[in-house]
């Protein structure tokens, strides 16, 4: 999101136009721009800050798997949900929706991060990466495959925030030991308890990227 | 999550404190992990966020002339525990932290957050409050700094005022070079608040200085200053004593995650456990 810094000339300070008129004419979350009549009446200046007016949805930049996407979006909005919802990406699973179980696991910039406790405006104008990412072609990709191979799930459920979460970790990490890549699994929660197998397809997908 | 609702991203601390006190239902947003579960469950329903991560000065973290250091308050727990100079004079800190939620919970959650948020059960509170940090505050009738002794009044409950903007935690060089350990019980071992957390540091010198800290056994996470000033006087053979002090300073409740009386005998237990490691 523009920090909007250079917009505050173009304010109206003395409310003269209503809030809602205003962020009409400017784009509202891909120009940042301070307009919010109550925010004039605090002591200090008028804050130069990103403005999204309750309940209208705003517009929002995603750069999913290399796809740049432009989604309206509402402020509470998690970037699970439109991923889901919004941009059909279902490989991404709600679990807890409270940053516990590691289901909704995503990478942001490379980083693995829980999709439920990150606003989708938030994400803006960054990278995001999903399971669907991971494909090459037609081809599972090296993390995907050495989870079918060492039968690393029984339902499949945590399944995609587990991959998530090892690729995050193998991108930081390329020979991560047995205690790091349990550390860098540590937010992913397995019902089935298939947790040995998981450890070993980190271990051997850590074997697939380096032999690409 | 409330349908209505406004998203903010300042991009000055000054602007974030304007925007505040003009809006008596917003909420400033960090991490998101406590707020957002509390949002959605309904515990708290803000109109407006205020994310506060568009903020440079926030992200900043920073050695001080004393050997101290100063972390902003958008600065990840991950990148907190594994800051050079944390592991090499703060050590302690990284204990607590590793300790709270898992990795990735640990990229987006936030020191300064973990602290306002005041769990009695908060991981992160028993080291800063070993460590005498200091809490940097903005509000809207200038800046200031608050011991972290003075923060906690109770579960929830912090002495800031709303709107308060906590910009930064302050780590004084004076505090540096305590080691010792973070030992915690859980009912799991990674993904659950603690059920008791004992904090017990040491400092070698003529004569050594000691820290003793507790977690989730009041209604704020707490310093056992007699028990530190035992071992200062009487070294590591004061364990027992030690321990009887910090069990008598200690006010647990009995809830899900255990009883008083397991919480204040584990106390005992634990502190003894930690002074004898260090003996």
């Amino acid at each position: 999101m523009a920090d909007g810094k250079d917009d505050r000339n173009d304010l109206d300070t003395n409310g003269g136009v209503s809030r809602r008129g205003f962020l009409g004419s400017v784009v509202p979350a891909a120009v940042g721009v301070a307009v919010a009549r109550e925010a004039l009446s605090a002591p200090a200046a008028a804050p130069a800050v990103a403005e999204l007016p309750a309940g209208e949805p705003a517009k929002l930049t995603l750069v999913v798997n290399g796809r740049t996407h432009k989604v309206l979006v509402e402020p509470r909005d998690t970037l699970l949900s439109v991923l889901r919802e919004k941009l059909g990406l279902t490989g991404t699973k709600p679990g807890c929706e409270r940053g516990e179980c590691g289901a909704c696991t995503v990478l942001i910039d490379g980083v693995a991060r829980y999709s439920c406790l990150t606003l989708a405006l938030e994400a803006d104008g960054k990278k995001v990466t999903t399971v669907e990412g991971l494909m090459e072609g037609e081809e599972l990709g090296p993390v995907q495959k050495a989870f079918v191979e060492e039968d690393a799930f029984q339902c499949g459920y945590c399944t995609p925030g587990q991959v998530m979460a090892a690729e995050g970790l193998l991108r930081e990490n390329p020979e991560p030991g047995l205690d790091e890549i349990r550390h860098g699994m540590s937010g992913n929660l397995c019902r089935c308890g298939a947790y040995a197998h998981i450890f070993k397809a980190v271990d051997k997908a850590a074997r697939f990227r380096k032999e690409r | 999550m409330p349908v209505d609702l406004d998203y903010l991203s300042p991009s000055a601390v000054d602007d974030a404190v304007a925007l505040r006190a003009s809006r008596p239902s917003a909420a400033f947003l960090l991490g998101g992990t406590d707020l957002l579960p509390q949002m959605r469950s309904g515990r708290r329903s803000p109109e407006t966020l205020i994310d506060l991560k568009r903020i440079p000065e926030l992200h900043e973290i920073r050695e001080n002339e004393d050997g101290g250091l100063s972390v902003g308050a958008a600065v990840p727990l991950a990148d907190v525990e594994t800051h050079p100079v944390v592991l090499s004079r703060f050590p302690l800190l990284a204990e607590c932290s590793k300790t709270v939620g898992a990795w990735p919970l640990r990229q987006r959650a936030t020191l300064a957050g973990n602290v306002c948020n005041a769990s009695p059960a908060a991981d992160t509170a028993v080291a800063l409050l070993a460590l005498d940090a200091v809490v940097n505050v903005a509000s809207t009738t200038g800046r200031l700094a608050m011991a972290i002794s003075e923060l906690f009044l109770g579960p929830g409950q912090t002495a800031l005022m709303a709107g308060d903007l906590v910009t930064e935690i302050v780590l004084p060089g004076a505090a540096a070079g305590f080691r010792g350990s973070y030992q915690r019980l859980s009912r799991r071992k990674g993904m659950d608040l603690a059920t008791v957390g004992v904090l017990v540091g040491k400092r070698d010198g003529a004569p050594a200085s000691w820290r003793v800290a507790l977690a989730a056994v009041a209604p704020t996470p707490l310093r056992v200053a007699a028990a530190e000033e035992l071992l200062a006087a009487k070294g590591a053979s004061a364990a027992r004593e030690a321990a009887e002090l910090a069990v008598a300073a200690c006010r647990p409740i009995t809830d899900l995650r255990g009883s008083a009386e397991y919480r204040r005998e584990m106390v005992g237990v634990l502190v003894r456990r930690g002074v004898e490691s260090l003996g």
